[in-house]
């Protein structure tokens, strides 16, 4: 049998979109073709063209410079928020996933009675408390995040926790904590960089439609993918370019994660597939 | 291995081709089809009028629910009072320009002194219950709002009246504890059959009667047969909330209704041509209210500094295409005999002046302020996002904190836990007396804490003088001193459109917050 190596496309046309609107952020940080705030009365729902490539909106402020500071802004919501929510959540979910016992219990049936309500209610209901603004935001979804991230990681530590290499090292005395964080958690890097890539996916969309539905980035503090949705909603017909332009954004963004979750997730089936079929192939043979 | 994409990886693909090909040719259509509409001359915004119809059934618009009870008595909505326009009356009715004629009274007289009104009962005014109106009436309805028996007065500013009586039949006279020519405007208090609840039925002597009220659907009346005045020329008027400005331009273009009122001038230019639209301003007092009482607006050099770094004409050329008229103190221009004028350029545009201002005051690198606004004006959070960068210029970090409006009455209006808010304040009648008695220093619904020893004492003056040219300089005064202290940042009375589909006409505007139906006509 010819086994030709295969080339994972869906990761690296992840890496390379995902790459490219990065650049294109940090870019924004430094500079952007216009100010992303500045209005200018003469040129309010400006088509695309020159000088203002992707428009204006009804401030008269350029679509393109807002979108450069505003997928930024998103970004780094989205980052922060999946620092926090994949940081505790592999926590929660290595610890009670490679000890069991009565916590275990207790803190899935907390983290599923979390996961039952929709998320927009309950980080509606966040909001409502601790108030907007785009710090407040990153605090709040970080923590809706943590529910997903200690499920997959504990479904991981139970499943792994079985196999020889875990059982080999407890015999030898290792301790636990070792265990843990230097024989599994590399183990499950696979499913973990996968679901981190769909968790910036979620948080992505989460800032936008908080945004949009006015809880999330408050108007005057920065420009964001969800604040230009919501600002383009009034003008949808006549300035159509305004919500497309933040929605291709949004799209781009999450076809980039989404391509790296996929090919991340298809890396690793595809390593265990083979080294099996190796296996198989020397036993027959 | 080859690379064969699964059945669901293809047609999620020519879905996506599908969405995107649509997606381009929407936009594109929509930018073809409204080019030549924008420098058509065929469809010109005024629709021929034509001539009036009598009858059909007119669908309005309602941006909010009503869920105040229809009492005219005791409603605190402005929305509630434009819908209870139409079905009540008082002894007197404002017309556009502001003028009080008589509407239950024919005629009335006011004494010497200011402080005893009496009113001729007009013959043949009918209760929507057939009944006609009596003296007995008028007295009933005088005495529930002014609260003579509880102790409570229900409408703002009616605590004047002393007491009611009817001399005849046909005639009241009330006294009030006080002579004050303005409390004819108080006297619009609907007048209502005796004994009744209008919280249970709503019945009063307007053009039209109520039907049904549907919770977050529609308020359905009707035109009443037996008014005594114009009769309305439609048959009935369906009030349907739609709350999302969105969903009503949509209604407007498919036609599923006749009228929308107070849009703004970018929802104009959305619809596009071809409605009948007309402008008007929507009589409030639009300005950032600064907390007096609190860092660091309690220093007058703040506050004047923020007005000179102001460029309320660049508010307006951003927010509405220059439409509006800029304000300079706390009094609208519909109130034409008090308005001020010559205050809208009290404080020019100049950014150096604010800049020295503010370092004379201890701010030479600016501060931060947040302002406080009510999340469901998005007219008021656009004006706010303009306010906020032209202050970036003197260094003040603006940032807008949307609340709901609930809080923003709790918190902002009646706790005064605030720094700065940017909202519209109107008159709940028809008196510049209601614009300017917030700014008593002892005033209960003196939110922004301003406090001039010199205004209280003009503002007793003016509210116990009998000569109306007196009252009219000593209301100019009290604005100039507003402007003076730079007790607001003020900006300006919205512009206010109403659109309505082609074939609806006689739309017109109150300098007070309602929509006259019984004026609205189909035409031909």
């Amino acid at each position: 049998m010819i086994h030709r190596r295969r080339v994972n496309t869906n990761l690296i046309a992840g890496c390379i979109i995902t790459g490219l609107t990065v650049f294109i952020i940090l870019v924004g940080y430094f500079w952007t073709p216009f100010d992303p705030a500045g209005m200018d009365a003469s040129a309010i729902n400006a088509a695309p063209g020159l000088p203002h490539l992707l428009g204006t909106d009804r401030f008269g402020r350029d679509t393109l410079s807002r979108i450069m500071q505003g997928a930024g802004a998103t970004l780094r919501i989205a980052f922060f928020a999946v620092c926090i929510g994949a940081f505790a959540g592999t926590l929660i979910g290595g610890l009670t996933g490679y000890f069991g016992g009565i916590l275990d219990e207790l803190i899935m049936r907390l983290s599923d009675a979390v996961t039952a309500f929709p998320s927009v209610l309950l980080a509606l209901v966040a909001v409502s408390i601790v108030g907007r603004g785009s710090d407040k935001l990153i605090l709040v979804l970080g923590v809706l995040f943590i529910p997903s991230f200690a499920r997959v990681v504990r479904g991981e530590f139970v499943k792994q926790q079985h196999r020889d290499y875990v059982k080999n090292a407890r015999l030898m005395g290792v301790k636990d904590a070792r265990i843990i964080f230097v024989h599994i958690l590399p183990n499950i890097s696979a499913v973990l960089l996968s679901s981190i890539a769909i968790g910036f996916n979620n948080a992505v969309l989460a800032e936008a439609s908080m945004s949009f539905l006015g809880l999330g980035v408050a108007p005057t503090e920065s420009a964001s993918l969800g604040i230009m949705l919501k600002e383009a909603e009034n003008s949808l017909m006549s300035a159509p370019w305004q919500a497309l332009s933040a929605g291709f954004s949004i799209a781009i963004l999450i076809l980039g994660f989404s391509l790296i979750s996929e090919g991340l997730g298809f890396n690793g089936i595809r390593s265990r597939t083979s080294k099996r079929r190796l296996r198989l192939n020397a036993e027959n043979a | 291995m080859h690379f064969r994409p699964t059945v669901k990886q293809i047609i999620s693909a020519l879905l996506t081709l599908v969405m995107l090909t649509a997606l381009l040719s929407a936009c594109s259509k929509s930018s073809t089809e409204s080019d030549p509409a924008a420098s058509g001359p065929d469809v010109s915004s005024s629709v021929n009028p034509g001539q009036p119809l009598m009858g059909g059934d007119l669908v309005v618009a309602l941006p909010t629910d009503i869920d105040d009870p229809l009492d005219p008595h005791a409603t605190f909505s402005a929305e509630t009072r434009q819908l209870l326009f139409n079905i009540f009356e008082g002894l007197v009715k404002p017309d556009t320009a502001g003028n009080f004629n008589g509407a239950v009274a024919s005629s009335f007289e006011i004494s010497e002194g200011g402080d005893v009104f009496t009113f001729k009962l007009r013959d043949g005014v009918k209760f929507h219950n057939g009944e006609t109106v009596t003296a007995a009436d008028v007295v009933y309805s005088i005495t529930r709002v002014a609260g003579l028996e509880t102790g409570e007065p229900l409408l703002d500013g009616i605590e004047v009246v002393d007491s009611v009586e009817a001399t005849d039949e046909k005639t009241v006279a009330i006294t009030l504890s006080s002579g004050n020519v303005e409390a004819l405007a108080l006297m619009t208090a609907a007048i209502i059959p005796e004994g009744s609840d209008p919280a249970q039925e709503p019945i009063g002597t307007g053009p039209f009667r109520f039907v049904s009220r549907s919770p977050q659907e529609n308020v359905v009346i009707e035109k009443f047969a037996d008014y005594w005045g114009t009769p309305a020329y439609v048959d009935s008027v369906t009030y349907n909330i739609i709350e999302s400005a969105e969903t009503q331009i949509m209604s407007l273009m498919s036609g599923a209704v006749d009228l929308v009122a107070h849009l703004t001038s970018a929802q104009v230019a959305e619809l596009g041509e071809g409605f009948n639209v007309v402008e008007g301003t929507m009589n409030l007092v639009q300005a950032v209210y600064l907390n007096n009482a609190v860092e660091p607006f309690n220093k007058v050099e703040v506050r004047r500094a923020l007005c000179y770094a102001l460029d309320k004409q660049g508010v307006l050329d951003l927010l509405s295409d220059g439409k509006g008229t800029l304000l300079g103190s706390s009094v609208y221009p519909a109130f034409t005999r008090y308005f001020r004028e010559d205050l809208i350029s009290f404080y020019p545009h100049d950014v150096e002046k604010a800049k020295q201002l503010l370092a004379e005051a201890g701010y030479p690198e600016g501060f931060d302020m947040t302002i406080s606004i009510p999340s469901n004006y998005t007219p008021h959070i656009d004006t706010a996002t303009i306010v906020a960068e032209q202050l970036k210029e003197i260094g003040v970090n603006v940032s807008i904190d949307l609340i709901d409006w609930n809080s923003w009455v709790t918190e902002v209006y009646g706790g005064r836990n605030f720094q700065a808010t940017l909202v519209g304040l109107d008159a709940s009648t028809l008196t510049a007396r209601k614009m300017l008695e917030r700014f008593e220093t002892n005033n209960s619904k003196n939110f922004i804490n301003f406090s001039d020893a010199e205004y209280d004492e003009v503002f007793l003056e003016a509210s116990t003088t009998t000569d109306s040219a007196q009252q009219v300089a000593l209301y100019g005064r009290l604005q100039e001193i507003l402007a003076e202290q730079a007790a607001n940042l003020y900006i300006q009375d919205l512009c206010d459109f109403v659109v309505m589909q082609p074939d609806v006409a006689g739309y017109e505007f109150y300098p007070l917050y309602v929509m006259d139906m019984s004026k609205i006509y189909f035409t031909a």
